[in-house]
C-alpha cells in the first residue's frame, strides 16, 4: 500500500522525503512520550516498571528476528539460543573478567552474531522449511553446550549468577533503575533497525525475501547478504539475551528455551511482519497476554482440579489461540491494522 | 570407548529408534499429502497418551477398549485440526503454515496442562517388565559371552512401530484411497483434475497421524513414563525424518533406527562429554544432513535449491 500523506504536505528537501519523523508535532509527541516513559519509574508501581522492562527487551529480541524474518525472509527458531549466548558471555565477561557493563554488552552483541553466523551457514545451501530445521538444531546444540562443556567455567546446568550492571558507579539493581538501561538501548537499537530496513542493506535483503532468484540476478549477492542478515539478528538477539541475563540476575540453559523462540516468532506476526512498528506492538499485546493469563491463572486451577497451576496451562493456551487466530484473520498483523486505520482516518469521509 | 558395552547399546539404541519412526511417520504423512510439516505432532502424541492413560486409569475402562477408544478420538481430533487450523491455511506462505502448527502444539500442551496437569503418570504397562529377553552374543569378554539384555516393552515397541509403518506403507502401495494420496502428494491441481478430492486426502492424513501418534505416545509411554516432557522426547523424530527423507516411508523407518543407533553408539562411550552428547546427537546428525545431502536418504531431489 502506498504510503498515504496527509492533504497539503510536500517533500520541499531531500531531507525532509527522507525523514522517518517529518512533522514539528510529532517531533514534539515523541519527546513528551520519551519523558513520559523516562519519568515513569518516578511513580509507577514496581509492577509496571517491571512489565515495560520486559516488554523492551523482547522488542529489541523481536527487532532482529524481523530483520531476518521479517525482511529477510529466513525463518529462525533459533533466537533464543543466540539470547542464550549473548547472556553467557556478558555474564562471565563481568564476572570472571571485571570487563565494564557497556564493553560487555557490545562484546556479548558480537558474540552472538559470530555464533549466528555459523548457524546461518547452511542458509547458502537450502532453504524455507530445511533452514527452519537448522535454527531448530542451534536451539538444542547451543544450551547443550552450555550445559555440558566447560564445567568449571560454565557451571552446568545449574547456571551463572550475574553481577548487577554498573555504569559510572550508577548501579542498576532495581526495575526501576535497569529500566532507564533498557529504554536507552531500546532507543539505539530502534533507530539502527529502523534505518538498515531503509538503506541499501534492508533494500538487498527484501529483494531476497521477495525472489531470491530475480535478486541474484539483479546482482545482489545472496551468500553475503543472508549472512549479514543472520548476523545482524544475532547480534540483537545477544543484546536482548545480556539485558535479560543481567536483570535476572542469573542464566542457565534453560533461561530461554525454543517456546520463548516460538514466542518471538508469535509476536512477530501479531505485530506485522517486515514493518519497523510491528516488534513494539507484537510485544505489547503478547506481554498484556501473558500478564492476563497469569492473572486468570489462580481462578482456572480453582475450575480444573487436575491442572498443573492456571498460569502454566494458560500461557501457551492463550498465545496459541491468539496466533492462530491471527494466521487466521490477520497475518499482516496489527502494524498493517493500523495502517488502514491511519488510512481511513486521513480519507474520512470517502471510504476509498 | 566400553566395548563390551558396545552391542547391549547399540541393540537398545536401534529398537528405541522404533517409536522415533513411529512418530516421524506421522510427520511424514501429513506432509506428504499438503506439504505441511507438522512440529505440533508431539503434542498431538501427548495428548493421545494421556487419553489412553485417563481412559484405563480414571475412567477404568480395560486397556484394549481405553487404547482403541484413545485412537478413535485422536483420528477425530485429527480431522477437527485439519478443518479448523490447517485448511484456512492452504495457499498461504510458508512461515505462515510453520507458524501455524507451532501454535497448534503451544494449544494442545495448554490444553494437556489444563486438563491432566503436568505430574509424572504411572502409565499401565502393556508387558512384563520384570522379565527381559536375553541375547547370548558370540562376542567374548573377560573369557564371557556377552549378554544383550532387552526390556520386552522396548522390543515390543520395537515391532508394532515397524508393524505400524509396514502397514502405512502397505496402505499407501495397495489400496485406492493410497493411490489417489500418492497422487496427490504429486501434484495437487493435476490430482484434482483427475477427480481426486484432495480435501479429503488431507482429512485422512490428518486422521492417520493422530492415529500413528496415538500409537507412539502409548508405546513411548510404556518405556520412558507419562508426563509432559514426553513432548520433548519426540523432537528427535525431526531429524530421523529429514535423514530418510521428507517424502519417503521406507525412510522414516530407516532414519528413525540409524538415530536411534546413533544415540546408543554415543552412549556406550566412556567419555561422559560423548555421552551425554546422546540428547543433541539427533540433532548434530541433522545439521551434517543439511550441509551434505539436504534431500535426505531416500528423498526426492525437489527441493529448493538456492
Amino acid at each position: 500500500m502506498a504510503v498515504l500523506r496527509p492533504a497539503g504536505e510536500f517533500d520541499q528537501s531531500y531531507a525532509y522525503d527522507i525523514a522517518i519523523i517529518r512533522r514539528r508535532w510529532q517531533w514534539i509527541a515523541l519527546g513528551l512520550f520519551l519523558v513520559f516513559l523516562y519519568t515513569l519509574p518516578l511513580y509507577a508501581s514496581q509492577g509496571l516498571v517491571a512489565f515495560i522492562n520486559r516488554v523492551a527487551i523482547s522488542v529489541i529480541a523481536v527487532q532482529g528476528l524481523n530483520l531476518l524474518t521479517g525482511y529477510t525472509g529466513q525463518i529462525s527458531l533459533g533466537q533464543a539460543a543466540f539470547m542464550t549466548v549473548g547472556g553467557y558471555v556478558s555474564a562471565l565477561l563481568v564476572n570472571d573478567l571485571g570487563v565494564p557493563f557497556p564493553l560487555a554488552l557490545i562484546l556479548a552483541a558480537l558474540g552472538a552474531g559470530g555464533v549466528g553466523l555459523l548457524f546461518g551457514l547452511p542458509s547458502l545451501r537450502v532453504k524455507g522449511f530445511y533452514l527452519v530445521m537448522a535454527t531448530l538444531a542451534a536451539q538444542f546444540i547451543i544450551p547443550w553446550f552450555t550445559r555440558n562443556t566447560f564445567p568449571e567455567l560454565l557451571n552446568g546446568a545449574q547456571g551463572l549468577n550475574v553481577k548487577v550492571p554498573v555504569i559510572f558507579g550508577f548501579e542498576f539493581n532495581e526495575p526501576q533503575r535497569y529500566v532507564y538501561l533498557t529504554l536507552s538501548i531500546l532507543i539505539v537499537t530502534t533507530i539502527v533497525a529502523q534505518n538498515v530496513s531503509r538503506s541499501r542493506l534492508g533494500r538487498a535483503f527484501i529483494s531476497i525475501r521477495d525472489h531470491d532468484l530475480a535478486a541474484e540476478l539483479l546482482g545482489v549477492n545472496l551468500f553475503k547478504y543472508k549472512l549479514q542478515a543472520f548476523f545482524l539478528a544475532s547480534v540483537y538477539a545477544g543484546i536482548a539475551g545480556s539485558l535479560a541475563a543481567h536483570q535476572l540476575r542469573h542464566i542457565n540453559s534453560e533461561s530461554f528455551n525454543l517456546n520463548d523462540s516460538i514466542l518471538m516468532l508469535g509476536m512477530l506476526i501479531v505485530g506485522g511482519l517486515g514493518t519497523g512498528l510491528g516488534p513494539f506492538l507484537g510485544a505489547l499485546v503478547i506481554e498484556l497476554l501473558i500478564e492476563v493469563a497469569t492473572l486468570l491463572g489462580p481462578v482456572v486451577s480453582s475450575l480444573f482440579p487436575n491442572s498443573a497451576g492456571g498460569i502454566q496451562a494458560l500461557r501457551p493456551l492463550f498465545f496459541g489461540l491468539a496466533l492462530m487466530l491471527f494466521l487466521i484473520f490477520e497475518p499482516r498483523g496489527l502494524a498493517h491494522r493500523w495502517q488502514l486505520f491511519k488510512a481511513s482516518w486521513r480519507l474520512r469521509p470517502f471510504s476509498h | 570407548m566400553n566395548w563390551q558395552l558396545l552391542p547391549q547399546f547399540l541393540v537398545s539404541g536401534l529398537l528405541s529408534g522404533g517409536p522415533i519412526a513411529l512418530i516421524g511417520l506421522g510427520i511424514v504423512l501429513i506432509f506428504k499429502a499438503s506439504y505441511i510439516f507438522n512440529f505440533a505432532q508431539g503434542q498431538m502424541l501427548l495428548i493421545g497418551a494421556l487419553l489412553t492413560w485417563w481412559l484405563a486409569v480414571e475412567v477404568g475402562l480395560p486397556l484394549w477398549l481405553a487404547i482403541l477408544m484413545a485412537l478413535l478420538i485422536s483420528a477425530v481430533l485429527g480431522l477437527v485440526i485439519e478443518r479448523l487450523a490447517l485448511r484456512p491455511m492452504t495457499g498461504q506462505p510458508l512461515l505462515a503454515i510453520i507458524l501455524m502448527t507451532l501454535a497448534l502444539g503451544q494449544v494442545l500442551q495448554g490444553l494437556a496442562l489444563l486438563l491432566f496437569g503436568s505430574t509424572q503418570r504411572n502409565f499401565p504397562q502393556i508387558f512384563e517388565a520384570a522379565n527381559p529377553y536375553r541375547i547370548v552374543t558370540p562376542f567374548v569378554y573377560n573369557d564371557r559371552n556377552i549378554t544383550i539384555i532387552l526390556k520386552q516393552n522396548l522390543v515390543w515397541s520395537f515391532v508394532i512401530a515397524v508393524l505400524g509403518v509396514v502397514v502405512i506403507g502397505g496402505f499407501y502401495r495397495f489400496t485406492r484411497t493410497g493411490l489417489a494420496m500418492r497422487g496427490t502428494s504429486e501434484d495437487h491441481e493435476l490430482a484434482q483434475s483427475i477427480g481426486i478430492r484432495i480435501n479429503r486426502i488431507f482429512a485422512i492424513s490428518w486422521a492417520l497421524a493422530g492415529l500413528v501418534a496415538t500409537t507412539a505416545g502409548v508405546l513411548m509411554a510404556t518405556s520412558s513414563g507419562l508426563d509432559l516432557s514426553l513432548s520433548v522426547l519426540v523432537l528427535a523424530a525431526f531429524p530421523a525424518v529429514l535423514l530418510g527423507g521428507l517424502e519417503s516411508i521406507p525412510g522414516v523407518l530407516v532414519g528413525g533406527l540409524l538415530i536411534g543407533m546413533s544415540q546408543g553408539l554415543v552412549s556406550a562411550s566412556k567419555v561422559q562429554l560423548v555421552r551425554n552428547s546422546a540428547e543433541i546427537m539427533p540433532y548434530v546428525i541433522l545439521m551434517l544432513v543439511l550441509l551434505i545431502r539436504p534431500e535426505g536418504l531416500f528423498g526426492q531431489r525437489r527441493i529448493e535449491r538456492i
